[in-house]
C-alpha cells in the first residue's frame, strides 16, 4: 500500500504545483534557519573532548583573604600558591598548571620578523590529558618541568608559518630572549570552546565568543615559562595590587589554572576531600580565610558554570525556532486546504471501502513527501546559511561545517516538522462523511 | 459592506482561520521584539565615545624589553610627531575602543568597605585628555604639575577626572569635585567631571556602566608606553597611521608593531561592534524571511478559498454583486483575520519580552512598537491578498448557471 500512496502523492503535488512549491519553501526555509543555528549551536555547546570530558575536573580554592567582597563563589582562577600546593601534590592520575602569556617569538635560523605569539606553559600532562595530538615530536618529560627545561611544542600554524610545514623537531625558537628547542609540532588542534583556558564566563554578559579561540602557538614547561617571560604575566584579578605589575609569583593575585584528570568515582570524592582539607590546613596556617569555598567541577559543569555559548548564539536559535514555528502553522494550513480541496475523492474511497486509517495513513504519507522535498531543499539553504555564517566575524566561524550527525537531524527534522503539521489535516480529512461528499459530486 | 456574512463563512473555517491567525500573531510576536532588539543593537554602535573619533589614530608596540621602555618612547614621540600633519602624539595606556590596560574595581573608603563599582583608569601623559577632545563640565582638566612620576600600575595620590556618569553612580545627586575614592592603597581625588568617555570595551558592559571611566594624568615612563594616540586633521588620519607605521620601523626595529591594535578609532569602532552589526543583520534577515513566509500563507490559502467559493461568487454576480464587492469582501475577511491574530500577537510579543528580558538583558518593549507591528502586518495581509481577491473578483456571473 505504501508505494501505491507514494504514487499518490506525487500525482497529488504535481496537480497543484504552486501550492506544492509553497509548502516545501515554507519547510525548506524554516528547516534551513533552525538547522543553521542549530549546527553552531551544535558546535560551540557540544563535548570538547567526548568520552574523556567526565574525568577531567577543575579544582577551586578561594585564596582572598579579604573579607569585604562576596565570596559566594571562588575566583574563576587560582593564586601562585594554591595551585602550585595542589599540583606538587600530585593527588590526582594527572594534572596540569596553565599560565598563558604574550611573547616576542623568532626563528633564529630564519629571517622572517619577530612575531607576538600567546604562549602557553605547562606541566608535561596537559598534553596527554587532553588528547593533543602531535604531527612530529613528543611532549617534554616531566623531568623536563623539573630541570626548567629550555624546550617547546609549537602549534601546526606557527610550524607552517615558521618553518613551511616541515619537521622542526631540534630546531630553534627564540622567546623574548631564550632561545629554546622544538621538541614537538602538534597537529592541528581546535577544540571547542578552547575548554582549558575558560573563565570568567559570569562576569561576561554573555559576551563569551573568545572562549571558541585557538588554542596557544607555543607551549612550555610552566617553570621555564615563568622564567622566560617573567615580568610578562596577567593577573585574572587581584585583592591587592601587586608590588610590581607583571611580576605576580607571590603576588596577592589570582592568575593560574590547574586541571586534574581523576578516572573513578572514588578518586572524585577523594580529590574533593584533599582540596578541602588543604584549604583547612592552609587556614589554619593563616593565609586563607574562606576554607570551605572550595569546588571540584567536571570539565562539562565548568563550561555550563561558565555559560559558554555567546548569548547572542543562543538567541539567534530562538529566532530561528519561532521561525519554524511560523513555517510549521503556515504549512499545517495549506495542507489543510489541499487535502479538502479532495474531499470527493477521499468520499469516494472511503465509499469504495478504504478506512478511516488508510485515508489518514496516505495524507500523511503525501505530507511526508513533502517534507522529504523541504528537507533537500533546507539542507541547501543550511549549507548556505553555514557558509554566511563563516564569513562572520567571529572568532568560532572557521568551524561552521555541517557534519554526518547534523545532515541526518536536517532530514529527521524536515520529516518530523511535516509529519506533525499532516496531522490535524489528515485528520480532518478521514472523518469525513463520505455520502455526503459524493452527493456534490 | 456586510460584516456578518463574512463572519458567518469563517466559522465554517475555523481551522484553517485559526491557523493563518496564530501564524499572524507568531509573527507580530517576533517583528516586535527582533525590530527592538534591532533598534537597541544599532544604539549600542552609535555610543557616544565622547572623543574626536574621526581626528584619532593608534599606535600600539609590542615585544620591547620594559628596560628599554623610557628610551623607546622618546624615540617614537620624536619620531612620530616629525610626520608631515601629525597635530599631537601622546601616550595614553587604554585606547577608546582598543586596548584595555586599566579595568579595576574601586572603593569609596580606605578601608575597602564600600565598594564603588569595576571601572577603566586611562592613564595618560601630557596632552593625551586633550588630544581625545573630551570635555570637561565640570571642575579643570589636568595641569601641567599633575602628571606625576609612578613605579606601580599608576601614580596614587593624583588628581583625576572621572565621566558623569561614573560620578552620578558613585555620588548620585552630589557634587563629585573633591571626593575621594580608593583602588587597594592607591587613592585619588575627583577635580574634574567630563561629559563623556567610553570604556575600551563597550559591548561587554551593561547599559549603564559602558561610560565609567577615569582619567589619571601621569609621566609617561616604564610602565606607560608602547601606546600612543595620534592626533591629527581628519583627512590626514589614515596616511599619517600609514606614514607613522613606516616610522616606527625606523626609529624602534626592536618593537612589534601591533598591526591589529594599531588603527584610526573608526576603525577600532567598527571592528568593536562587528558582532552586533552581524546580529542586526541576521535579523534583518530573519523579519524578511518571516514576513515573506507568512505572506505566502495567506495567498496559499485564499487561493483555495476562492476556488472552493467560485460557484458562490459566481451566484453573487449574477444576482447583482460587482467586482468591487468581491474584492471588498476578501479584502476585509483578510482583515478581520489579521486583526485577530494581531491581538493575539500583541499579547505573545508582551509574553516574549518579559522571557528576553529575563535571559538576555533586553529591556522592556517600548509599546509604540506594537501599533507600528500592527500596521506592518495589516499591509502584508492586504498586499498578500490582492492577488487572490482580484482572481476572486474576475470571476465571471455566467459560472452559477454551469454545472447546476
Amino acid at each position: 500500500m505504501f508505494g501505491y500512496y507514494l504514487d499518490l502523492a506525487v500525482r497529488s503535488l504535481k496537480r497543484n504545483k504552486v501550492l506544492t512549491a509553497l509548502m516545501v519553501i515554507a519547510i525548506a526555509v524554516g528547516i534551513g534557519a533552525s538547522m543553521t543555528t542549530l549546527t553552531v549551536m551544535h558546535l560551540l555547546s557540544g563535548d570538547p573532548l567526548p568520552g574523556k570530558s567526565g574525568t577531567l575536573f577543575y579544582p577551586q580554592v578561594d585564596a582572598d583573604p579579604t573579607t569585604d567582597f562576596s565570596h559566594k563563589d571562588p575566583v574563576d582562577v587560582m593564586d601562585y600558591h594554591s595551585a602550585v600546593d595542589l599540583w606538587t601534590a600530585h593527588r590526582a592520575d594527572r594534572q596540569a598548571l596553565i599560565v598563558d602569556s604574550q611573547l616576542k617569538v623568532r626563528a633564529p635560523e630564519t629571517s622572517l620578523p619577530p612575531l607576538m605569539e600567546m604562549m602557553l606553559s605547562t606541566t608535561s600532562d596537559f598534553f596527554p590529558m587532553f588528547d593533543v595530538p602531535f604531527q612530529y615530536g613528543s611532549s617534554w618529560q616531566p623531568q623536563d618541568d623539573e630541570k626548567h627545561a629550555r624546550v617547546a611544542v609549537i602549534s601546526a600554524d606557527l610550524n607552517d608559518k615558521l618553518f613551511g610545514g616541515a619537521n622542526s623537531v631540534g630546531r630553534t625558537l627564540q622567546l623574548r630572549d631564550t632561545d629554546v628547542r622544538i621538541v614537538g609540532v602538534l597537529k592541528p588542534w581546535r577544540p571547542s570552546p578552547q575548554f582549558y583556558m575558560v573563565a570568567g564566563g559570569r562576569f561576561a554578559h554573555g559576551q563569551t565568543a573568545d572562549f571558541y579561540s585557538k588554542p596557544e602557538d607555543v607551549f612550555t614547561p610552566f617553570t621555564s615559562g615563568l622564567e622566560i617571560n617573567d615580568g610578562n604575566f596577567w593577573q585574572f584579578t587581584c585583592w591587592h595590587m601587586p608590588d610590581k605589575p607583571g611580576y605576580l609569583v607571590d603576588s596577592p593575585c589570582e592568575w593560574i589554572r590547574l586541571w586534574v584528570e581523576l578516572d573513578s568515582a572514588d578518586k572524585v570524592a577523594g580529590y574533593r576531600s584533599f582540596v578541602a582539607g588543604y584549604a583547612e590546613q592552609q587556614k589554619a596556617l593563616g593565609r586563607i580565610t574562606h576554607a570551605e569555598n572550595t569546588r571540584l567541577r567536571s570539565l562539562m559543569q565548568w563550561l555550563d558554570y561558565n555559560g559558554v555559548v555567546p548569548s547572542d548564539v543562543r538567541l539567534q536559535t530562538w529566532l530561528a525556532f519561532a521561525f519554524l514555528a511560523i513555517c510549521l502553522f503556515n504549512t499545517v494550513g495549506l495542507l489543510l486546504a489541499k487535502f479538502l480541496r479532495r474531499s470527493g475523492e477521499i468520499g469516494v474511497r472511503r465509499a469504495l471501502g478504504a478506512s478511516r486509517a488508510a485515508v489518514f495513513a496516505q495524507c500523511l504519507v503525501e505530507a511526508g513527501m513533502i517534507g522529504l522535498l523541504g528537507g533537500i531543499g533546507g539542507w541547501l539553504l543550511t549549507l548556505a546559511g553555514l557558509w554566511l555564517v563563516r564569513r562572520q566575524p567571529a572568532v568560532y566561524a572557521d568551524m561552521a561545517h555541517l557534519d554526518v550527525s547534523m545532515f541526518l537531524v536536517t532530514f529527521a527534522l524536515a520529516i518530523a516538522t511535516s509529519l506533525l503539521a499532516g496531522l490535524l489535516p489528515a485528520l480532518r480529512a478521514c472523518q469525513l462523511a463520505p455520502g455526503l461528499q459524493l452527493k456534490t459530486l | 459592506m456586510q460584516i456578518q456574512p463574512i463572519l458567518a463563512a469563517l466559522r465554517r473555517h475555523r481551522l484553517a482561520t485559526l491557523l493563518i491567525a496564530m501564524e499572524i500573531a507568531l509573527a507580530c510576536a517576533v517583528l516586535c521584539n527582533a525590530c527592538f532588539m534591532i533598534a537597541n543593537r544599532i544604539a549600542m554602535m552609535h555610543i557616544d565615545s565622547g572623543v574626536d573619533e574621526t581626528s584619532l589614530a593608534t599606535v600600539q608596540l609590542t615585544g620591547y624589553e620594559d628596560s628599554h621602555a623610557v628610551d623607546l618612547n622618546a624615540r617614537v614621540l620624536a619620531g612620530l610627531r616629525s610626520i608631515p600633519g601629525m597635530q599631537s602624539v601622546t601616550v595614553l595606556n587604554s585606547i577608546p575602543f582598543g586596548a584595555r590596560r586599566g579595568t579595576a574595581g574601586i572603593t569609596l573608603d580606605a578601608a575597602a568597605q564600600h565598594f564603588g563599582g569595576v571601572v577603566e583608569f586611562y592613564v595618560g601623559g601630557p596632552g593625551s585628555l586633550q588630544a581625545l577632545g573630551v570635555h570637561v563640565i565640570a571642575g579643570r582638566g589636568p595641569q601641567a604639575d599633575d602628571f606625576r612620576a609612578f613605579t606601580g600600575l599608576m601614580p596614587s595620590d593624583a588628581s583625576v577626572q572621572i565621566t558623569h556618569s561614573l560620578a552620578e553612580h558613585l555620588w548620585p545627586g552630589v557634587d563629585p569635585l573633591g571626593k575621594d575614592f580608593w583602588l587597594d592603597k592607591m587613592h585619588y581625588r575627583v577635580v574634574g567631571v567630563i561629559d563623556h568617555l567610553v570604556r575600551p570595551d563597550p559591548p561587554g558592559w551593561p547599559d549603564n556602566s559602558k561610560d565609567w571611566s577615569i582619567f589619571v594624568p601621569a609621566q609617561p615612563g616604564k610602565l606607560l608606553a608602547g601606546s600612543y594616540l595620534l592626533r591629527a586633521d581628519p583627512r590626514d588620519v589614515p596616511r599619517v597611521l600609514r606614514d607613522a607605521r613606516a616610522m616606527i620601523a625606523k626609529v624602534a626595529p626592536d618593537a612589534v608593531f601591533d598591526q591589529e591594535g594599531s588603527q584610526t578609532l573608526s576603525d577600532l569602532r567598527a571592528t568593536c561592534f562587528r558582532q552586533d552589526r552581524a546580529m542586526a543583520g541576521i535579523l534583518v534577515g530573519v523579519i524578511v524571511a518571516l514576513l515573506l513566509v507568512t505572506a505566502l500563507g495567506i495567498v496559499g490559502l485564499a487561493s483555495f478559498w476562492v476556488q472552493q467559493r467560485r460557484r458562490q461568487i459566481g451566484i453573487r454576480r449574477a444576482i447583482g454583486a460587482t467586482r468591487g464587492d468581491i474584492l471588498r469582501y476578501f479584502q476585509t475577511e483578510n482583515f478581520l483575520i489579521v486583526s485577530f491574530g494581531i491581538a493575539l500577537g500583541m499579547v505573545l510579543a508582551f509574553a516574549l519580552n518579559v522571557m528576553l528580558m529575563k535571559f538576555y538583558e533586553l529591556p522592556r518593549l517600548p509599546l509604540y512598537y506594537l501599533p507600528i507591528g500592527a500596521l506592518v502586518l495589516w499591509a502584508l495581509g492586504q498586499i498578500a491578498v490582492l492577488g487572490p481577491a482580484l482572481r476572486a473578483a474576475a470571476v465571471p456571473p455566467v459560472v452559477a448557471t454551469r454545472s447546476v
